[in-house]
């Protein structure tokens, strides 16, 4: 039961994206296995909503021992926590965990909740209650989260300023492939805010050449090399700079920083030519990136101190063109934000498809607003803020089609009994009817049942008698009282003819009274069958009558109670949306202001420098003449 | 011209998945911060996170973030009790009790096979026609359930037919079809089929009753 609560809580717990085992055959609740296929695609609204219905309905069971979900019910408890903090809701994903932590639970389950929690305060900067709930964790942690509480720890330990204690947690952490680059890195960071520069070079160093092959593992040691050689450059070693830098590959998301770094580094030692050469590569990338158009500036920099000023005036020149341009690119983004179409773009379809998606806007011919929003977009704040409102929106679309809903549902209920009430009476009429026969027949066959019972322990014959011995036998019993007591012969023979016919009777009574006995018990089973037809029948009805009537009484006022929940929650939404979009384009806004103040600054940079680089050459020029002469 | 060298504004990546905050410490001229690791799907747009932020650093913003936020969530809790009673209205509605038959498909466990479409045929009418995305088949791969089907039939035996088309590790198409035979009493009823490769050595589709 253990190992696949942990592989579902926790699977989920990482964003539903690391492997999860298949749990499809061990499952034996499949509206919880129906939450879970929403989960795993994203889709944490209709999982929870499924999940939590499905909870409630066990909660209210009077035996939940006997209902599917008994078996799985800790795995959902954890999985609503989990589902939450998908869907964004930490208040109720922290009350979920909370009541995890609270209830009896052993103390892996306990362990797994306090470290969900403690990950939960820590995203929302509840710093103090992240170490809280950390120091609840005690004994035994389940192996598949060990690492990941110790490197919680650290985290936390790093963002309340304890590099020292962070040091300590890290050191002997032995992390697994997903999580070893990662604790490297931290682990050199660590070292180097808590004061051991050298020891956080080594350790940078180390994480920078860690083997790996994902991308996030790629990422980190890129960061790694990035880092270090920024620490290097800046402590004046320029050559182990450049050997840190040369090692961040060429297409990952460091590189245009690594490739100025590197330009940087050569400059820095005056070899200006082969500063150059990381420059002129990082020139040809994405022109709205900071890095490439910082490294506009930096190539006619190095060419002007290489005294190629002609180059160098061409290349001002061309850095010139390209920082007006951008400015222009920034104004139609500013233009196209304050018009609301940022807003739009954000929510296209393709938002909700491909989680990379953002990185792809900035190909769009059609979204001059995103070009220099990415690294604003990419910010977790930001992507919240995003997620919020594309999870209005869809409340949004949901509330609206709940309210068609609605109406569609009154219909339904106005033509059901538009189509049942004249019907029913007339059903009802016949059914008592035929209800009053039943009863009458079932009553006859408990009379019946109740005479063979009699007889079995005291034998009646004429019970068993048949319908024509019943009527000779009236016949002779009339014939005996016609001839009554009269002492003349003829009555005399009569009334012995008469007693012979009765012994008659009376003797086939008896010599046949085992077979009728069998025979009638026979009758009455099959009677049984029938009456057992009968009642399912009836029963059949009768749940078919009361559906015919559930069917449209008494939705009304569930109805009206709905149709005024959606209601009032449309323009909250609607209100909400209104505020979030306001914001996010305000956050866009600024930021584009601040990167059109920047790329002004470069215009004039530029500006001058085609202008410098100009009588440079012309002087240049001059003197050489001058000199020829 | 300003040399502009130096990393601005390295920040956090937690293992949560999410980038979490910026922590604001300077060490040298570099600004360094803990790497919270995650998630590898996320990574590339964690990564991403590590750029510069300028205009969320600004605390205003951020502060109204989170108020929305705060209030976002209130709202999503009740537009959830929302659905969750009008889900329950429109089972009422729809499908009572008395008549439900809901239909599940599951992916028999470690099962390598590509589920293409499954069609089903109850008492010989075609009621569901699905046909898998990428998506769809990863979540039955780790252990989800679809309920494929919902919908009204009298109480008795009826007939079900599954198709299933689907792809084999090879690459090579295949195509199964199976006929069941299930019986609806009075309460609602539950129909889970497992599907498996034909190497699998599982029982290609397999019915279970609730």
């Amino acid at each position: 039961m253990k190992a696949p609560r942990r592989i579902i809580g926790l699977g989920l717990a990482l964003g539903l994206a690391s492997a999860r085992p298949a749990a499809g055959g061990d499952l034996k609740d499949l509206f919880f296995g129906e939450a879970l296929y929403h989960a795993l695609q994203g889709q944490f609204f209709d999982a929870l909503q499924r999940l939590d219905t499905e909870l409630a309905m066990h909660r209210g069971l009077d035996q939940p021992e006997l209902d599917a979900l008994h078996y799985h019910v800790n795995d959902a408890e954890f999985s609503v926590g989990d589902f939450e903090l998908n869907y964004r809701m930490h208040h109720r994903a922290g009350r979920a965990i909370k009541a995890v932590l609270e209830g009896a639970v052993d103390e892996a389950v306990r362990n797994e909740a306090a470290f969900r929690l403690a990950r939960i305060h820590f995203q929302k900067d509840q710093l103090d209650d992240a170490l809280h709930a950390l120091e609840r964790v005690r004994g035994r942690v389940p192996e598949a989260i060990k690492d990941d509480v110790e490197f919680l720890r650290a985290n936390v330990y790093m963002a309340t300023g304890r590099p020292g204690d962070a040091v300590k947690v890290l050191t002997p952490l032995r992390s697994d492939a997903s999580l070893a680059g990662f604790t490297a890195y931290n682990l050199g960071i660590a070292l180097l805010q808590d004061g051991h520069t050298q020891e956080a070079i080594e350790q940078l160093d180390k994480a920078g050449r860690m083997p790996t092959g994902d991308r996030a593992g790629l990422a980190i040691r890129d960061k790694s090399n990035l880092v270090l050689g920024t620490i290097l450059f800046e402590g004046g070693n320029f050559d182990r700079a450049k050997q840190s830098l040369d090692r961040v590959r060429l297409e990952g998301p460091f590189s245009n920083q690594a490739l100025l770094r590197a330009g940087w580094a050569e400059a820095s030692a005056k070899q200006f030519d082969r500063a150059l050469v990381p420059w002129n590569i990082l020139a040809q990338r994405e022109p709205t990136d900071a890095a490439v158009q910082e490294a506009m500036l930096a190539v006619p920099h190095a060419y002007a101190d290489l005294n190629l000023h002609g180059r160098a005036a061409i290349t001002y020149g061309k850095a010139l063109e390209l920082f007006t341009g951008q400015i222009g690119k920034v104004d139609a983004s500013l233009r196209s934000i304050r018009e609301g179409q940022f807003l739009k773009a954000l929510i296209r379809e393709e938002s909700r498809q491909d989680a990379d998606w953002v990185i792809t806007l900035r190909s769009l011919p059609d979204a001059p607003e995103t070009y220099y929003l990415m690294e604003l977009m990419a910010s977790h704040d930001f992507q919240t803020a995003l997620q919020n409102y594309l999870d209005l929106e869809d409340l949004r679309s949901r509330l609206v089609t709940w309210k068609g809903s609605l109406d569609a549902f009154d219909d339904m209920i106005r033509l059901r009994k538009d189509h049942y009430d004249p019907l029913l009476p007339e059903v009802d009429a016949q059914f008592r009817d035929l209800d009053a026969r039943m009863r009458l027949r079932l009553e006859q066959r408990k009379h019946l049942a109740d005479r063979l019972q009699i007889i079995l322990t005291a034998p009646r014959p004429e019970f068993l008698a048949t319908a024509d011995e019943q009527i000779a036998a009236e016949r002779i019993a009339f014939i005996e009282k016609q001839v009554g007591d009269s002492d003349s012969p003829e009555s005399f023979s009569l009334r012995q003819r008469a007693a012979r016919l009765r012994g008659a009777l009376t003797w086939r009574q008896e010599t046949e009274y085992h077979e009728r006995l069998t025979t009638a018990h026979v009758h009455l089973k099959e009677l049984n069958t029938e009456i057992e037809a009968l009642t399912q029948q009836y029963e059949s009805f009768v749940r078919t009558r009361q559906a015919a009537t559930h069917s449209y009484v008494g939705y009304d006022p569930q109805i009206k109670r709905l149709r005024e929940q959606v209601s009032g929650a449309l323009p909250r939404v609607d209100d909400l949306m209104a505020r979030q979009g306001r914001l996010i384009e305000t956050v866009a806004i600024n930021q584009l202001e601040s990167r059109r103040e920047r790329l002004v600054k470069q215009q004039t940079e530029a500006r001058y420098g085609v202008a410098d680089s100009y009588d440079r050459a012309a002087r240049l020029q001059s003197s050489a003449g001058e000199e020829g002469r | 011209m300003a040399r502009c060298n130096r990393i601005a504004n390295t920040r956090a990546i937690t293992h949560g998945g999410t980038f979490t905050r910026m922590v604001a410490r300077k060490c040298a001229r570099v600004r360094c911060e803990p790497v919270v690791s995650s998630a590898r799907a996320c990574a590339f747009a964690l990564v991403l996170c590590l750029g510069s932020v300028h205009a969320l650093a600004q605390q205003n913003s951020r502060q109204q973030m989170r108020g929305l936020d705060e209030q976002v969530q209130e709202i999503k809790s009740d537009v959830l009790s929302i659905s969750a009673e009008l889900s329950q209205l429109e089972e009422k509605l729809l499908y009572p009790s008395g008549t439900q038959v809901a239909i599940f498909i599951a992916l028999a466990k470690g099962d390598q096979m590509r589920l293409d479409a499954v069609r089903l045929q109850v008492d010989g009418q075609l009621v569901a026609h699905h046909i898998y995305s990428f998506k769809e088949l990863e979540a039955l791969k780790k252990g989800g359930v679809q309920r494929i089907y919902v919908g009204n039939v009298a109480t008795g035996s009826h007939q079900l037919e599954v198709i299933v088309d689907g792809k084999l590790e090879g690459g090579a198409d295949f195509s199964r079809t199976e006929r069941f035979t299930f019986r609806k009493e009075v309460k609602p009823k539950l129909v889970e089929l497992t599907l498996a490769g034909p190497r699998s050595g599982n029982t290609p589709i397999a019915l279970g009753e609730f």
